[in-house]
């Protein structure tokens, strides 16, 4: 549907970001003039005023889940209650099977992404620097079950787990979306992207597909395979709808974001506890973020897309 | 040629097994159940087109979906598309602190929705954040939110524009570190400055940006469904639930497979539809360079 646009995002590799980055150093030497740095000045008030109103629901709800419950609708309210408990992230873990959902997220998410890298970086090769017969049609086809929106997928795909009896397990989380066409796409545009010398002098050698593709290819795939793991564990991780429908017993199998819904249905009027739970679930996503917030932006100007 | 179309082969088996069995099959599955009377357990029958005729005439909650996907929609997508857009050009490289602003906005992207809306929900209470404010300070009594149609559907809106706006700004902020210095400072020299440079100028040469953030964030809109399922359950009655909370709540609460294919293929029509519109529309508002 949108391939032309993304084809467009992705021919502006990293290298322009790369470039953009030095640019961006040029810029800020320039000197000022008066107009400019009045204009800087009222940039920074709004962005930092805007961060500040973005940044409050977070705030408040962090300070939220130290308060005793008693306290939460305070009027008028405070940010701080009269006592600090950290012991309700504690509690969390007595009233709910949380390592559990923690764990299964970890679990499916990994091994999700295993399944997407692989799949992905072999078909991308078979399509990108293969020569065969058909293979553009093929593509195109492939291509077009992208555009097949989730909805659509979800009804019949439990039927499916259902003749295949994999209803409520883990290879029902794990294996559904792990063949989107979107990673075979990104990994097919980076391989085309490599210079076809490298690998005719190792065929030269006697080196064959399999070992062009794990010793050449791959190495050099490293920032493009860094940035689809990160998406797809990102959309693994918070994944809501399919585990809500193909998992019945939440305690086994629930994932962080069924689980936490289960929680909160649960603990009904407990805000203190279902805030603490809202603040766990927000941390393992929020360091990735941070750690790896050169390949967030890479990725998105590799494909503008992902992270859903 | 003929060996390394066999190599081919094997490289590409497991994408292509994998599609077969878990796009084509259920796609195909999916338009013979549209057509059929398919409980989750127990016989299925041929009914032809009666699942789409009952959505269209007999179903009390399809119309309401409907017109609660279109107002989500409709106020989502500019709303979410002018906040971040205005937010990555403010964010400058002048901007002091702007990678860490850039990480703090984009949290709320990569958490679990869920998450979020707890967050919200807890703020929205008639004793929560914003009434305790407003009554606590200013004695003002605000509507209870999530218990009245009009405010509902605002605060679903207003949360997903909480929730999406990174993304969007960090498609922009990736356009806009890659526009040629030469044209702005071109613009410059020409005598603009300001505002009217970054609306007549700036603005004008990152549209293909704005224009692939307006289709994704179209379709995204039109597929909604964690934040009003999760923070309103889609109440008042059924005031904010949109097209996928009902095609969910026919297929896994009333069991009825059949109905809610047939309403993900009238979804799947409408994304179809509104997407070609709008490439038909680009050529008026997007410029492309090359």
């Amino acid at each position: 549907m949108s391939t032309d646009l993304q084809q467009a995002a992705i021919a502006e590799t990293a290298e322009a970001v790369e470039v953009a980055a030095e640019d961006r150093g040029r810029r800020t030497k320039a000197p000022l003039s008066a107009g400019e740095r009045t204009r800087l000045v009222i940039a920074h008030v709004f962005v930092y005023l805007a961060a500040l109103v973005f940044v409050s629901p977070l705030v408040y709800s962090f300070f939220s889940a130290l308060k005793p419950n008693n306290e939460m609708f305070s009027m008028p309210p405070k940010l701080v209650g009269a006592e600090v408990r950290w012991s309700n992230f504690a509690d969390v873990f007595a009233y709910g099977p949380f390592l559990t959902y923690i764990g299964n997220s970890f679990f499916v998410a990994i091994a999700g992404t295993l399944v997407v890298l692989i799949v992905s970086t072999t078909a991308g090769y078979a399509f990108g620097r293969l020569r065969w017969r058909g293979r553009d049609a093929v593509f195109v086809l492939f291509l077009a079950t992208l555009m097949v929106p989730a909805e659509v997928l979800v009804i019949p795909m439990f039927q499916v787990m259902q003749w295949l009896n994999w209803v409520d397990t883990y290879q029902a989380l794990i294996f559904p979306f792990a063949f989107t066409a979107f990673g075979t796409f990104l990994m097919r545009q980076f391989f085309r992207g490599i210079p076809y010398e490298l690998e005719e002098a190792a065929r030269v050698d006697g080196a064959g597909p399999l070992r062009s593709f794990l010793q050449i290819i791959l190495p050099l795939a490293k920032s493009a395979v860094a940035v689809l793991s990160v998406f797809t564990f990102l959309s693994f991780w918070n994944s809501y709808l399919w585990p809500l429908i193909v998992t019945v017993d939440y305690n086994a199998h629930g994932t962080l974001p069924v689980g936490l819904a289960t929680f909160s249905g649960l603990t009904g009027t407990r805000w203190d506890l279902q805030m603490a739970a809202a603040i766990i679930s927000m941390v393992p996503t929020t360091v990735l973020v941070i750690v790896l917030q050169k390949h967030l932006v890479k990725g998105i100007a590799m494909a503008g897309l992902g992270g859903r | 040629m003929r060996a390394e179309g066999r190599q081919a082969l094997g490289f590409a088996s497991p994408a292509l097994i994998g599609l077969a069995v878990f796009t084509v099959v259920p796609v195909v599955l999916s338009i013979v159940m549209s057509f059929y009377n398919w409980p989750t357990f127990g016989d299925k029958t041929f009914n032809g087109v009666a699942n789409y005729i009952k959505l269209f005439t007999a179903s009390p909650d399809f119309w309401p979906a409907m017109r609660n996907t279109a107002v989500f929609t409709i106020v989502y997508v500019p709303l979410s598309i002018v906040c971040s857009l205005i937010l990555a050009m403010s964010l400058g490289p002048r901007i002091r602190g702007r990678g860490a602003l850039r990480v703090l906005f984009f949290i709320p992207v990569v958490t679990p929705m869920v998450a979020s809306v707890l967050v919200w929900k807890m703020m929205l209470q008639p004793q929560g954040l914003f009434n305790g404010i407003a009554q606590g300070w200013f004695g003002m009594k605000l509507p209870n939110f999530l218990a009245d149609p009009f405010w509902a559907m605002a605060m679903v809106i207003i949360m997903s524009v909480w929730q999406g706006l990174g993304y969007n700004m960090l498609i922009f902020s990736a356009a806009l570190e890659q526009l040629p210095e030469s044209v702005i400072e071109a613009a410059r020299i020409d005598g603009a400055s300001g505002l009217r440079m970054q609306w007549s100028v700036v603005v004008p040469m990152i549209s293909p940006s704005i224009f692939f953030a307006t289709i994704m964030t179209m379709i995204t809109s039109l597929q909604v469904f964690a934040q009003p399922q999760l923070l309103t359950g889609g109440g008042p009655g059924n005031a904010t639930q949109p097209l996928v909370q009902f095609i969910y709540n026919q297929g896994f609460k009333f069991q009825d497979l059949g109905i809610a294919a047939a309403g993900a293929w009238i979804l799947f029509a409408l994304i179809i539809i509104i997407t070609a519109l709008q490439f038909g529309a680009q050529k008026k508002w997007v410029h492309y360079e090359h």
